[in-house]
């Protein structure tokens, strides 16, 4: 078992080195895309963005895999017909509000195929959560998806270029139909749309420069010009965003332009 | 007729507040006053509510009507957060995001004393978190952390209207900055007990900026661009949230005899306002929006997240442009409204143009001593390089006014230098020109007629020697170094 770990370990230090050369998309590899295939993200260092006195200054990220695309509509049908209980008219207000799959036509049914591709929205942390337990995979933490969203674009090395394309998506409204997965760009790890499609859930969203919940005292200080306090680049406007819109969600909420994508730990099968 | 007798009765209690407020601390020493103080108190809040309603919400330049309460209401306000593509300015579009679908937001009017419910919607289809900071609220973060809504959430939260006075509010989710500049503000106008005093017209204006990627007028649909907002160098400045939204056929329309009042709300984000209007005094000014008034201003300071209430009444017809007398700002980026008055001229107040002749200069008085210069030592006559370089400067700060620095003049005002046919013909012209004038003597340039003044100037031989150099050796013209002693030959003349 050791061993086996040992070997994918080397094979994931390997794996970033493969994709810096994969500059093209559509290429053979991405060609099920409802078949959503996980790279292994090499563990690191993570410079948090929000800086408090009781955390370290840097996060060790562990080796992980994340999903290349965000959860489609079609994936997560396959889920709700495997366990009806989370379809939109029997799931629990508990655990979904008022809009969760609203863009789905019922309970079992997408309706039409122009969405099919496009990452589903409208769930809720639950919902997404029990997604990735039913498929064996948990939700990335924050600072893991951070982490991974960090990493250029193939093919634009500077990070200014990965900020003007957050920030452009932010000065678009949405598109009356969301696009499919693969639609924006793909970063150096192999990951498709981190940023410029849809928000995504972490697993600890309501972290937020807290201690424990989103109703904690902390939290309420990350807004107007003391949200400037404690962040470690004040001119990461797309951060801030990123951060804000984290802190303004609860686990039931469900957001049309909010999805998901899965993790798994490395060490483990 | 008894609500007029009221509101005359409140609005004489208004005006004697400033004056109540000043006896508070004599009343200190008399017992019998305290309560009389108390009632006056601005922070006593916990007047009983009465009843409830949903007040009108008006879009700029209108503001609501007022309201006759006597006692405090709880108000409803419900705002809806939409993000959306708006015209900026003519071919420009920009992705706003707006309370209510408009820059700026709705006016809210409530009284001092009202329990304000204030319901914000962030409709479904935005992408973005976003919450309200009320400048008029008592309470952390203005109400913007009860506030704090995603995309398809509703929030409500209640504060009292404590603080008669105008005031700015504002989304205030990380980062504000950008929040406000993508067009997030609107003013809340809280009326004290009394009310305020009766006026035939109302307006809301609310100044702000904007930071687009291209340059001011470049067409098309302009991202935000963070770098000229942290360097608050803005690429418009507007009033209420496009170019030409208050110009031309949507300009402010009052009339004369016409008691104006203007609620002016600067939201910024960066720049303060110097704001004016162009031939109106402002006889009364709330400043910042408080309960002190100031008389007879006509710019005032509005901060950044601050406003103002100015009142005047119109005196005379015609077009009143509204500018941030940061000047550049109305000329080159768009901070300017208007306000057009239609009614009956009064030409004892204004006369209009009486007169356009033309200005002919004082000789001054000492121009005639130099006609006859004091003999001086004959200096050695300087270099063809040091008159032309001297006749350069004197051309600049004597000549180019009419004649310009290009030699060309003005055509049908000022004949040309440059390759002149009167100027080349004989170098005493020029030079007789030079020391004694033009004075409506018909001359021929170039085959063009000019009749006109050239005044005297005061110069001495060796200025008119250098100047006469530079003119006849510049713009294609060729000809031999004046000496000073060829002017003085003609000056003796």
């Amino acid at each position: 078992m050791k061993t086996v770990n040992v070997i994918l370990l080397a094979v994931c230090f390997l794996l970033p080195l493969k994709h810096f050369g994969e500059a093209l998309p559509g290429n053979p590899h991405f060609s099920h895309r409802s078949n959503n295939r996980m790279v292994c993200i090499r563990g690191g260092n993570y410079h948090p963005f929000l800086q408090r006195k009781d955390q370290p200054d840097v996060v060790k990220i562990h080796p992980f895999m994340l999903d290349v695309n965000a959860v489609t509509n079609a994936e997560f049908l396959a889920f709700v017909k495997a366990n009806p209980q989370w379809a939109r008219s029997k799931i629990a207000q508990l655990f979904a509000d008022a809009g969760y799959l609203k863009q789905w036509a019922g309970d079992f049914v997408i309706g039409g195929d122009k969405i099919d591709n496009s990452p589903v929205t409208n769930v809720s942390w639950f919902a997404a959560n029990a997604y990735a337990k039913w498929k064996g995979k948990r939700l990335p933490t924050m600072a893991e998806w951070e982490y991974a969203a960090s990493a250029a674009p193939v093919g634009m090395s500077k990070r200014a270029r990965l900020t003007r394309i957050i920030l452009a998506w932010y000065d678009h409204p949405n598109p009356v139909i969301l696009p499919p997965v693969q639609s924006t760009y793909k970063n150096t790890y192999g990951l498709y749309d981190m940023h410029g499609l849809v928000w995504e859930w972490v697993d600890d969203f309501n972290s937020v420069g807290i201690q424990g919940d989103n109703s904690g005292t902390n939290v309420k200080s990350f807004f107007c010009a003391a949200g400037s306090l404690n962040s470690a680049n004040k001119e990461d406007y797309a951060a801030f965003m990123r951060f804000a819109f984290r802190q303004g969600l609860q686990a039931r909420y469900t957001i049309q332009s909010l999805g998901f994508r899965c993790a798994k730990d490395f060490f483990r099968n | 007729m008894k609500i007029v007798t009221l509101n005359n009765r409140l609005s004489q209690i208004n005006i004697f507040r400033p004056i109540l407020l000043l006896l508070v601390p004599a009343c200190i020493f008399f017992a019998g006053c305290t309560s009389k103080a108390k009632t006056n108190d601005p922070s006593n809040g916990a007047d009983t509510v009465t009843g409830e309603y949903s007040p009108a919400l008006t879009f700029a330049p209108n503001v609501p009507e007022a309201r006759d309460n006597t006692t405090p209401k709880k108000v409803i306000v419900e705002i809806e957060v939409i993000e959306k593509v708006m015209k900026l300015a003519d071919g420009v579009d920009y992705t706003f995001w707006t309370f209510g679908g408009r820059a700026p937001g709705p006016f809210i009017r409530v009284r001092e004393g009202d329990e304000v419910e204030l319901h914000l919607n962030n409709n479904a289809n935005n992408k973005m978190p976003h919450n309200i900071d009320l400048h008029a609220v008592n309470g952390p973060g203005g109400g913007a952390e009860a506030t704090m809504t995603v995309p398809g959430h509703t929030s409500v939260f209640r504060f009292r209207a404590l603080n008669p006075g105008l005031y700015v509010y504002h989304c205030a989710t990380a980062p504000v900055g950008m929040h406000i500049a993508n067009g997030m503000y609107g003013l809340i106008l809280v009326t004290p007990k009394g009310g305020l005093p009766y006026v035939n017209k109302e307006f809301y204006l609310m100044q702000s900026e904007f930071y687009t990627k291209g340059k001011n007028s470049e067409p098309g649909l302009q991202p935000f661009d963070m770098d000229k907002a942290i360097k608050e160098q803005p690429e418009y400045v507007v009033f209420n949230g496009s170019v030409g939204s208050t110009t031309g056929q949507n300009a402010l329309q009052a009339k004369v005899g016409d008691r104006v009042r203007i609620y002016i709300g600067n939201a910024g984000p960066n720049l303060t306002s110097s704001f004016h209007i162009i031939g109106q005094i402002f006889d009364k000014v709330y400043v910042e929006g408080g309960s002190q008034v100031n008389q007879n201003v006509a710019t005032t300071l509005i901060p950044a997240g601050g406003a103002s209430i100015v009142e005047f009444t119109c005196k005379e017809p015609g077009t009143f442009n509204i500018v941030d007398h940061s000047i550049f700002r109305a000329f080159n980026q768009g901070a300017l409204a208007q306000l057009v008055v239609t009614g009956q001229a009064d030409k004892n107040i204004y006369s209009g143009k009486l007169a356009d002749e033309f200005y002919y200069p004082p000789i001054p008085a000492d121009a005639g001593k130099k006609d006859k210069p004091a003999i001086e030592p004959a200096m050695p006559e300087p270099s063809f390089a040091d008159r032309f370089k001297d006749g350069h400067t004197l051309f600049e700060s004597n000549c180019s006014g009419c004649h310009q620095s290009t030699g060309l003049g003005v055509p049908g005002s000022f004949p040309p230098l440059a390759k002149s046919d009167f100027l080349m013909s004989r170098q005493d012209k020029g030079i007789g020109v030079l020391l004694h004038g033009i004075n409506n003597e018909p001359i021929t340039v170039n085959g063009k007629n000019f009749k006109g003044v050239m005044p005297q100037l005061s110069l001495t031989d060796d200025q008119v020697a250098s100047i006469l150099t530079y003119v006849r050796n510049s713009w294609g013209n060729k000809s031999a170094q004046v000496k000073e002693g060829d002017v003085k030959k003609l000056r003796g003349q």
